[in-house]
């Protein structure tokens, strides 16, 4: 392979604070088109904007979680350009001080092996509003009711070499803004969108390849599938002799492939210059100090924490830290249940993610809670049921009939361990087959499981098969 | 009755000598006689005006008078938002345009009693220097109709000296109180920026911008600055500091007080007839104790350029919003987007709005940036730099407040430059964010001379002060033009 993918990513984290990042309008999503945009949203005359201090404080959050600098001084400035939802015809960013420079984040590559990812800057700024072309009869419709929500705009360094990669790093930016609560994370409702920065080179080379940028990537797969297709158009454009143009395009999911946004005539001149009616943003130590101290664990030391403490392989430690909710609901489990810390992390990884999965739920609408689950697990650790009657015990609360108490004693699946009753069976068992059992005296040992799946089959299945062993044993053995 | 001044009416209706009223329903006649010749408002609130005045009279009968201004008349420029009364720049831009919230001036205003008249004519977008830019007309001078009254707060100027009104509101970016307040022979005193709360005044040049009162004395802008300042939290440049008794302070005797004559303001370009009232006015100062000494103000020559890069700069941005979208005007039938932005803006803005919109959007231009607006803020600092190290020797700074008296409408309407160059001794104190009073001090060929007093930050109650004793010693303050005499 002779060609090399470099690639940075933009990412829009929208911040999850009740009001907007200059008014007192609200945030809320799904509201009624324009009625959560107030006078200095709409950019009326003679309005000013006042900084939201929640923002600020989610923003030092993002810095601190990264190890990146939080800036003492920043400074907000225009950016200027007539569209039609920008309603005082600039936005309000970061241009050249933003709030946040300098972090890292980890991320860990396919084959076990963790590379560092540069983040370059993380800056405020606010959102437009929308542009509805659709349900106005060739006209544009306006709902500025996004204008002014707060956004955190995360710069990558082009350290990222391929799709893989970058949806690797995505998602560990998602999962850090979740954890640190700053937001939603949803990308369906434009709360986390993505735009890549594409370039290619021969390997070996130093020099960056022109670069494309894909905008607003909505999922991690379409992620995923529109660097993949990009880095093939550049090389498939390089290696017939053209040259890529440096472009914003598209990435359009049902055919798979991106294409350019309409090009403009000339190139934009934002005309940047720091707003003035806003004083640079001067953020004291003590600040950053008090954030600090209020910053939760932190997925990298979670994982860590969860192998060392609870003897978790790095594969199921990782799985379990990949969103708070699912860490918390895990450490639940084993308090609940008291110990077997991987016995838990199976339950939860495979059978509750998987009937999450299946049913397309997220972890918050889970039916079975973690005292439930510990309840199960308690139940098969306790001998009530089997390990595969468990399985089945865990459809029944899934599908809501109730405890695991109530599914077990409702579907019978409660494991026969009585030693009197487990003896008349075995007792039974050994007369009926007296001629396995000469053999199995004779030296036959492996005839154990024949007489285990007897008696299991005598108690239709419920027997305990631990304590079936045992008896068996002991009285083949006498 | 109309020849008080507004602290003198302050009295008189403490004094039961006649009603809010008797009194609003004077000046609204005078309005209503008089303002056809001047256009210095553009809209008359008549029964607003009188609702609030029978208001304050009930107040004042209970006993329950809010202060000194309470049930005193006044206009605002046209610039501040007013809840439910139009509001439009003057512009065609926003002819149509209602806010639906109160400038935070006019709210407080508002809550010391004050009675509104209507609104005032002014130069569109406040840019302009002699009021000939508004879309409603120009404003003309009462002490010579055939000559501007100055600008942008034209309007404002002539209704004070025409005595349509006893007090009016203006703003200042660039001089646009003080030099039409010079024109026409009142007191205009422009704050130190942040003073005064710009939340609901339209924006031209935020970093410049500042409202501030206009009125017949010093006295007067003392009652008025006194309800007009403090902090805003709707306004983050607003600065957070306790606002002193002004009116306390007018009576503090001149002795020991150390004025500076910057030699830059008294060369090249100034009337010798404004120069020698000017002098005069600084000796009745002398006379009362002050010392007076020259001092330099060596960048006074980049002022008017700095200001030329920085307030069109701020300006191309700010008026960005009014694309033809949501409020304002808006062009007839436009066939896709950019026809509806480059007609809305081609038909709503005047020549000289559209004009400095130009040279802002240019001088904020990749590849320009550097060159002009880094330069000009650069040039910004030298100036204030400048004012700082003056203050280490003087208390006070005094000059003209135009090079000339006013001119004829019409005679620099085609020459940008030259009207530029009326504010050059009033936009350094913008640059530097200074406080800065015109105040009358003469007559020089029958039309109003302005000494204007620049102070350091927050010394506004020292200027009012200086302004005060000047205008106890003096009544120059106290002359209005024959035409308008009350006989």
């Amino acid at each position: 392979m002779e060609w090399e993918a470099v690639i940075g990513l933009e990412i829009h984290a929208q911040l999850a604070t009740k009001s907007k990042i200059f008014s007192g309008a609200s945030t809320a999503y799904g509201a009624e088109p324009n009625t959560q945009a107030c006078a200095i949203d709409l950019g009326m005359p003679g309005v000013l904007p006042v900084l939201n201090e929640a923002a600020v404080k989610m923003a030092v959050k993002f810095g601190l979680a990264i190890d990146a600098t939080v800036a003492e001084r920043s400074v907000f400035a225009r950016k200027n350009y007539f569209y039609p939802d920008l309603p005082k015809g600039y936005q309000i960013s970061q241009y050249e001080l933003p709030v946040v420079l300098e972090g890292r984040v980890t991320i860990e590559l396919d084959d076990g092996s963790e590379k560092v990812i540069g983040v370059t800057r993380a800056h405020l700024e606010e959102d437009a509003g929308k542009s509805l072309h659709e349900d106005y009869h060739g006209m544009t419709g306006i709902d500025l009711n996004r204008a002014g929500t707060p956004l955190l705009e995360i710069v990558s360094e082009p350290d990222l070499r391929s799709a893989k990669e970058a949806v690797a790093y995505a998602k560990k930016i998602h999962t850090l803004v979740r954890y640190l609560e700053i937001c939603d994370g949803n990308m369906q409702e434009g709360s986390f969108r993505v735009d890549a920065n594409v370039s290619v080179r021969r390997r070996g080379e130093h020099a960056f390849g022109t670069r494309t940028e894909i905008k607003n990537l909505n999922s991690f797969r379409f992620l995923e599938r529109a660097i993949d297709f990009e880095i093939e158009r550049q090389i498939d454009i390089i290696e017939s002799g053209g040259a890529v143009v440096q472009e914003t395009r598209l990435f359009d999911p049902g055919r798979n492939e991106t294409r350019p946004m309409r090009t403009k005539e000339e190139a934009n001149d934002y005309r940047y210059f720091p707003d003035p009616d806003l004083l640079p943003l001067v953020i004291e130590p003590a600040f950053v100090e008090r954030v600090r101290a209020e910053l939760p664990e932190l997925p990298d030391a979670k994982r860590e924490r969860f192998m060392s403490d609870y003897g978790l392989p790095a594969y199921d430690a990782g799985v379990l830290t990949a969103s708070r909710e699912l860490a918390d609901y895990y450490e639940a489990v084993v308090a609940a249940v008291g110990g077997e810390p991987k016995l838990c992390a199976n339950w939860v990884m495979v059978e509750l993610l998987g009937a999450l999965n299946k049913a397309g739920l997220e972890l918050s609408q889970s039916p079975i809670g973690p005292a439930d689950l510990a309840e199960l697990i308690r139940r098969i650790q306790d001998g009530t049921v089997s390990t595969r009657a468990a399985k089945e015990v865990f459809e029944g609360m899934w599908a809501g009939e109730g405890d695991a108490d109530t599914v077990i004693e409702k579907r019978g699946l409660k494991q026969l361990s009585d030693t009197s009753a487990l003896e008349a069976i075995v007792d039974e068992v050994i007369a009926a087959n007296p001629k396995q059992v000469e053999q199995y005296r004779a030296g036959k040992t492996k005839l154990l499981g024949f007489f285990v799946g007897q008696v299991m089959k005598a108690s239709q299945g419920k027997a305990n098969p631990q304590q079936v062993n045992e008896i068996l044993r002991r009285k083949l053995d006498a | 009755m109309i020849d008080k001044t507004l602290a003198e009416h302050a009295r008189a209706l403490a004094a039961g000598d006649y009603s809010s009223e008797e009194l609003t329903r004077a000046y609204l006649d005078r309005i209503q006689a008089l303002d056809g010749r001047l256009n210095s408002l553009v809209t008359v609130t008549e029964e607003l005006a009188l609702a609030q005045a029978r208001a304050a009279d009930e107040r004042r009968a209970r006993g329950e008078a809010r202060g000194p201004l309470d049930g005193l008349p006044l206009v605002h420029k046209d610039i501040f938002c007013t809840d439910g009364v139009k509001t439009s720049c003057a512009s065609r831009m926003l002819d149509n345009f209602v806010a639906p919230y109160d400038a935070t001036v006019v709210e407080r205003l508002a809550a010391a009693g004050m009675v509104m008249l209507g609104k005032a004519n002014m130069d569109e977008f406040a840019m302009g220097s002699s009021n000939e830019t508004s879309f409603y007309g120009p404003v003309k001078n009462p002490w010579d109709e055939t000559r501007v009254p100055g600008g942008s707060s034209g309007g404002s100027a002539a209704a004070v000296a025409a005595r349509l009104t006893p007090a009016a509101t203006g703003t200042d970016t660039g001089g646009s109180i003080r030099q039409p307040a010079a024109l026409t022979g009142i007191t205009g005193l422009k704050p130190t920026y942040g003073r005064v709360s710009r939340w609901g005044m339209i924006a031209f040049a935020s970093s410049l911008d500042q409202g501030g009162p206009m009125a017949a004395s010093a006295e007067d802008c003392a009652l008025l600055l006194a309800a007009m300042a403090g902090f805003d939290p709707k306004d983050s440049t607003s600065i957070d500091a306790p606002v002193p008794d002004y009116a306390a302070e007018l009576y503090r005797p001149l002795e020991g007080l150390r004025v500076g004559l910057p030699k830059e303001y008294f060369g090249e370009g100034l009337d010798p007839g404004v120069a020698q009232v000017v002098r005069a006015a600084v000796a009745e100062l002398e006379a009362q104790g002050a010392t007076v000494r020259e001092i330099s103000l060596p960048n006074t020559h980049l002022a008017v350029p700095a200001y030329y890069v920085i307030a069109p700069a701020e300006a191309s941005s700010n008026l960005a919003r009014y694309d033809g979208v949501r409020y304002g005007y808006r062009c007839e039938d436009p066939k896709d987007l950019l026809d509806l932005y480059t007609r809305s803006r081609g038909e709503g803005f005047g020549a000289e709005v559209k004009r400095r919109i130009m040279v802002g959007t240019y001088a904020l231009s990749a590849g320009y940036y550097d060159a002009y607006y880094l330069k000009a803020q650069k040039v910004r600092r030298l100036i204030r730099d400048d004012f700082l190290r003056a203050f280490e020797e003087v208390d006070i700074i005094a000059g003209p407040t135009t090079p000339g008296t006013a001119f004829a409408l019409g005679e620099k309407t085609d020459d940008p430059v030259s009207m530029y160059l009326s504010d050059i001794y009033t936009i350094a104190v913008n640059l530097a964010g200074l406080p800065a009073l015109s105040l009358p001090a003469g007559f020089h060929d029958g039309l109003p001379v302005g000494l204007q007093l620049i102070g350091g930050d927050f010394q506004e109650g020292r200027l009012l002060n200086v302004a005060h004793r000047y205008q106890q010693a003096t009544d120059w303050h106290r002359r209005i033009p024959d035409a308008f005499r009350a006989d």
